[in-house]
Parts: structure tokens; C-alpha cells; sequence
């Protein structure tokens, strides 16, 4: 169990180093990336580009460039190109904001999730379950920028029953921060908890022809016991998983389009600010934070997965 | 034989396939007494287990059963899901035959075990749970406290169907229904197993009724035997007078496949020639007519399952005459069913 912890830690910094280097890089090839023109405003002459240049660093061979940004970035010291404010605060400030939505997104999706999986698998080929099957490809289907859209629109703006995007912190109000999530978090769960039923459904329809499940009709157990105790618990084991991955994936940048949206002001808007704006250090920063969490996500998830099926066993 | 535990009559079990209607039992009654063992044997797919099975309400969704089934005044087949619930495994229990796959693996074989018995009456959790760590001492488990926390596959084959036979007898059943339970095992396991099956009739006094293809586990534990073919009875009596005079050409091209040690070996080992027939289309009559070499005109029609030579308690489903019948199988018995088929 150390072994492993310890083999996935060291995995976890071959995967960051790997995953930092190819950032900086693609953000170094990519056409009109000089930072150093960008930064120098319209129409600037050359010896003012020079001296940002020189000031700045972008002078230097790539290799130290890169160091000198990771020290920075890890050091919690990198500032960004543009708007020079410190990178590690603005993900600090967003952390919190992209945590509250994934989970409630996350929460919700699982739930409705279970409910429709279990509708639909209880009624297999019934109309019941190909409404379900519809509704969930909808789901799917439908772009997150869209959707959270016309959702903010015609329930935020038009009927004023939800606020108009944005984000109150907890400590601030509670039931504010609350009522504010709720649509945004809807917007997400919608588009998960389509894959979440078909598969619980797929799921359970598999293990209710298990010989085990029979064997536990053949004990007499009534009915529910039956689903509850054998059909249902082993079915949720891959789903449990999947929704540690989901929700990292989710937290690591998942959320991009969601938080944009509803103007959450979340990592992932951070992200996609960074990222249209060629910054380079807080586009590393938030991919190494997105990087990380998931690889610990994993582990995480692998653990679990132990813990919930004793026949896989964790080797270091 | 008095009043029987179980008693089968016409029992009739259907799937829609693709192909038409297969009919996978048709017409098989059995009654089942006290104290007795009954194996009901027979190639795969000729509906032993499906028959076996149907009786507790246990076969597979989209079969169509009809007959009856009576344990004691109770009527099983078509019987409410919660009447069903009460039965199965109080008074009926089953052991299946790949304990692997039959226990659930990430529950706690203690646990598996305890879950029944609160299911059947009112002992706690904690009662409930010891009385599964005596059960596990019972069927011959060492350690029975420690390998009540283990899981499935943390045990033997053979651990994981005495703990089988341990849930099944949890509840003191009066039948027992063992479909195929050494087929998965080792041979020495599958002795050890029998042994206690039969420990715990002599016990019990439970009725057990055996589903197997293996005519070794039938001599060892049977009182009396139904060969079943393409999902009918084909013959029926004591173990003695099955294996001492078998009436059908196949009961006999059955033993007859049975490697001998008091006989030279043949080149090829003995069998039936032929496939059974698919379940969509069997032959009208007799349905093992295609693969007789002794049948007739008259095998167009279905034989009655009638008393027609053996023990007392032998009928079979075959046209052939008692005498003629003897002087077949002695020929057969020289070049085993598929050497006769070929030397006509």
C-alpha cells in the first residue's frame, strides 16, 4: 500500500515535468506567442519589444526560460504577463468557486444518475425506459456553453428566478452562495448524468444475470433486499470510480465552459482567460494544478476501488 | 413411497428463441420423499437444471413454465414473488454448481451465510452471524471464525462449496436441490463433497433432489435416478435397477460411455453417435430416434413413460420389447452404441 503511494508519487512528477514541458513549449511555437511583442501594445518600436525582451527574460535560451518559469510557478512567485497579478492568488481566489461548483455538479449528477439508471434498468424496453435513453443522449449531446446559456437567459435574465450568473463566497452568505450554484451546477449535472444512468443501467441489467444474484433469490431474500444488497451495491462499483475521475477531470478543467457562462470565476475561467490571452505562467500553473489533481484523483480511485471489490488488490 | 416432499407433475419450460419456440422441458414429473436422493442426469442442455431450477421460480426471465409443482399443499409454480421468498431457502434450498460465480464476491462469506438466516426468521445480526461461524464448523470449515470474514476468493473450490452447502442448510430445508455441485471441483474435493451432502441427508432426513451429468456422483450418492433426453424422462427407478438393467438405448449408450477398470481399454473410448437435437426442432416421437440405432417404425410415436421390463420401479420411454431389448444391449455393450450404429 506505501509501495504504491509512493510508485504513483513518482509517477505523479514524471507526469507533471512532462505535462509542463510540452505547455511551454506549444505556447512558445505557437504564431504571434512572442510574449514580448504582445505585452509592448500597439504599434510599438523595436527597442521598446528589446527592452520588454530583455526585462522580461525572453531573451534567453528556452531551456532556462522554462526553469526560471517553473521556479516561479511552484515558488508561487510566477505574475502574469498581462495583467500582472500573481498567479498562485488568482488560483487560490478560484479554487473554492470551481470546488463548490464540481461537487454540487457532481452530487447532482450521481443522484439523478442512480435514480434514472434504476427506472430505466427495472423497466427495461419499456417506453419508460427509451424515454429515459432519450433524455439521456440529449443530455450527452448537448454543448455546455449552450445549454448554460439559454438556462441563464430565459430562468436568470427573462423569469429572475435564479441570479444572473456570478458567485457569492460562503462566508459572505450561505444561502446566497447556494442559489447562486444551483443553476450552474444544473448545467453540469445535465450533461453527465446521461452517461451516469446508461451506464449504472447497462450496469445493473448485467449483474442481475449474475449467478450470484440468483443464488440470493434462491436464499429467499425479498425483493428489495435482493437489488439493494447484491444488484445495486455491485453495480456502483464502476460507477463510484468513473465519478472520481469525472469529478477530477471536472475540477482539473471540465468546468471551463460552466464557469465562463455563469461568470463563476472559477480556475477553469482563469484558465480560459490565460490561455486567449497567450499568458504563459498562469496557463502553466492552472495545467499543473489540473494535472495534479487528476493523477491524485487516481490514486485516490484506485484505493477506493480496493477498498469496494476486496478481489482487486493495490501492489506497490 | 409415503407422502412425498416435492412433487413435479407435467412440468413444461419454454423459451422463445429465434429459431421458434424451444421446448426445454416437456412433461417431466418426479416426486421427491424424505430422507431420499434423487439424481436427475442427462447431457448438457436436455433441461435437468432448467427443470431443477423452475421449481423455485429460478429460471431465466424469458421462460415460459407451466405444470405444477407441490411442496407439501403449496403450489410453486406461479406462485407470488413474496410466497416464493418464503420457501426458497427456508424449506427448499439450493447449492448451484460453480460456487465462484454463485457467491457474491465482495460480501463476506459469513455474512452471505447470516443474511439468510435473518432473512427466515427473527435472530439478529450478531446471532445471526455466529450461527453462520457454526454452520461453517458444520460442513467441515477449520478456522470457521476467520473464514467467516473471508471473501470469495480467498477460498478454495472446494471451502467455497461447503460454504454453499453451509448457507443451504442454514435453515434446515427439508430439499435440497443440488444442481451439478461437483461439477466445478477437483475429483478428491468432489468426494469430500458428496460424502457430506450425504452426511447431512442421513441427518437432516432433507430430500435432495441431484442434478448432474456425472453417473459416478449418481452410483455414489442416488437412491433412485430420471434420465432425462432432450427434456424429457426417458427412464426412470432405483440406482440398481438403472445401472443393473437399463431399459432405453440410451440409458445404456450412457453407462455404456462410462471407461471401465475391469475391461480392456478400447481404442476410443465408447459414445453416443450423434448431437442431441436443438431445442427448436426436435424430431416428432421418440426424440432420440435419430440417434438410436435400434429404432423402428413405432418411434414416430411418443412412448409413455411405462413399466415395461427392469425392477418394479423401472419405466422407461422406449418401444422396443423387454426381451428384445436385452439381446440389443448385449450387443451394444460389446462395441458400445456408436460401434453398433456403424456395424449395421
Amino acid at each position: 500500500m506505501s509501495g504504491f503511494v509512493v510508485r504513483r508519487l513518482a509517477q505523479m512528477v514524471i507526469v507533471l515535468f512532462a505535462v509542463s514541458v510540452l505547455t511551454f513549449l506549444i505556447f512558445n511555437v505557437i504564431p504571434n506567442g512572442d510574449p514580448a511583442v504582445r505585452m509592448a501594445g500597439k504599434s510599438p518600436t523595436e527597442s521598446q519589444v528589446e527592452a520588454i525582451r530583455e526585462e522580461w527574460g525572453f531573451d534567453r535560451s528556452l531551456p532556462v526560460q522554462y526553469v526560471e518559469t517553473m521556479r516561479n510557478v511552484l515558488g508561487g512567485e510566477a505574475i502574469s504577463y498581462f495583467t500582472q497579478l500573481n498567479v498562485r492568488d488568482q488560483i487560490v481566489e478560484g479554487i473554492p468557486r470551481t470546488f463548490a461548483l464540481a461537487a454540487g455538479a457532481a452530487i447532482l449528477w450521481m443522484l439523478g444518475g442512480i435514480a434514472l439508471g434504476l427506472l430505466a434498468a427495472s423497466r427495461a424496453g419499456s417506453k419508460v425506459d427509451r424515454a429515459i435513453t432519450v433524455v439521456a443522449l440529449s443530455g450527452i449531446s448537448l454543448p455546455a456553453f449552450w445549454l448554460g446559456a439559454l438556462l441563464n437567459y430565459y430562468l436568470g435574465f427573462k423569469l429572475g428566478l435564479f441570479p444572473n450568473g456570478g458567485y457569492v463566497p460562503f462566508t459572505e452568505d450561505p444561502l446566497d452562495w447556494a442559489y447562486h450554484l444551483i443553476l450552474p451546477c444544473t448545467t453540469l449535472a445535465i450533461l453527465f448524468v446521461g452517461f451516469y444512468s446508461r451506464v449504472l443501467r447497462a450496469n445493473l441489467l448485467e449483474t442481475m444475470g449474475e449467478d450470484y444474484v440468483r443464488t440470493a433469490r434462491a436464499k429467499g431474500l425479498p425483493q428489495r433486499q435482493v437489488m439493494r444488497g447484491h444488484v445495486l451495491r455491485n453495480s456502483m462499483i464502476p460507477i463510484v470510480t468513473l465519478w472520481g475521475l469525472d469529478f477530477g477531470a471536472v475540477v482539473a478543467g471540465g468546468a471551463i465552459l460552466v464557469e465562463t457562462v455563469f461568470d463563476i470565476g472559477g480556475v477553469g475561467q482563469y484558465a480560459a482567460d490565460s490561455v486567449g490571452q497567450l499568458d504563459v505562467p498562469p496557463v502553466l500553473a492552472v495545467t499543473l494544478f489540473g494535472a495534479f489533481f487528476i493523477v491524485v484523483l487516481s490514486t485516490v480511485v484506485d484505493i477506493l476501488y480496493a477498498a469496494l471489490d476486496p478481489r482487486i488488490r493495490v501492489t506497490g | 413411497m409415503s407422502d412425498p416432499l416435492l412433487s413435479i407433475r407435467d412440468l413444461a419450460v419454454s423459451f422463445p428463441t429465434e429459431e421458434g419456440v424451444a421446448q426445454a422441458v416437456e412433461g417431466v414429473s418426479l416426486e421427491l420423499g424424505a430422507g431420499e436422493v434423487l439424481a436427475l442426469v442427462g447431457e448438457s442442455g436436455c433441461g435437468k437444471s432448467v427443470s431443477a431450477l423452475s421449481v423455485l421460480g429460478l429460471e431465466p426471465g424469458s421462460a415460459q413454465v407451466s405444470g405444477s409443482a407441490c411442496y407439501g399443499s403449496a403450489e410453486l409454480i406461479g406462485a407470488s414473488a413474496e410466497d416464493l421468498a418464503r420457501i426458497r431457502g427456508a424449506e427448499i434450498a439450493m447449492v448451484f454448481q460453480d460456487p465462484l460465480s454463485a457467491l457474491n464476491p465482495v460480501v463476506r462469506v459469513g455474512d452471505q451465510i447470516a443474511e439468510q438466516i435473518a432473512a427466515h426468521g427473527d435472530a439478529g445480526r450478531s446471532e445471526a452471524r455466529e450461527r453462520a461461524v457454526e454452520l461453517l464448523r458444520r460442513v467441515g470449515i477449520p478456522q470457521p471464525e476467520d473464514r467467516a470474514r473471508a471473501y470469495p476468493h480467498e477460498l478454495s473450490g472446494g471451502m467455497r462449496q461447503r460454504v454453499m452447502i453451509a448457507m443451504a442448510i442454514s435453515c434446515s430445508p427439508r430439499v435440497l436441490i443440488a444442481d451439478e455441485p461437483t461439477t466445478a471441483l477437483d475429483v478428491t474435493v468432489q468426494a469430500q463433497i458428496l460424502d457430506l451432502i450425504r452426511e447431512l441427508r442421513d441427518e437432516t432426513g432433507a430430500g435432495v433432489l441431484l442434478v448432474t451429468h456425472d453417473l459416478g456422483v449418481v452410483a455414489e450418492l442416488a437412491d433412485r435416478v430420471a434420465v432425462m433426453y432432450a427434456g424429457r424422462i426417458v427412464e426412470q427407478g432405483t440406482v440398481d435397477e438403472i445401472f443393473e438393467d437399463p431399459q432405453h438405448p440410451y440409458t445404456w449408450g450412457l453407462l455404456g460411455a462410462i471407461p471401465r477398470l475391469d475391461r480392456p481399454r478400447p481404442a476410443r473410448l465408447p459414445a453416443v453417435a450423434g448431437a442431441p437435437p436443438a431445442l427448436a426442432s426436435k424430431p416428432t416421437g421418440c426424440h432420440f430416434r435419430p440417434r438410436c440405432p435400434h429404432a423402428f417404425e413405432q418411434c414416430v410415436e411418443v412412448p409413455p413413460l411405462a413399466h415395461r421390463g427392469g425392477g418394479a420401479d423401472q419405466v422407461d420411454r422406449c418401444w422396443l420389447a423387454a426381451d428384445a431389448k436385452r439381446e440389443l444391449r448385449e450387443v451394444d455393450g460389446q462395441f458400445g452404441l456408436a460401434g453398433a450404429a456403424e456395424a449395421r
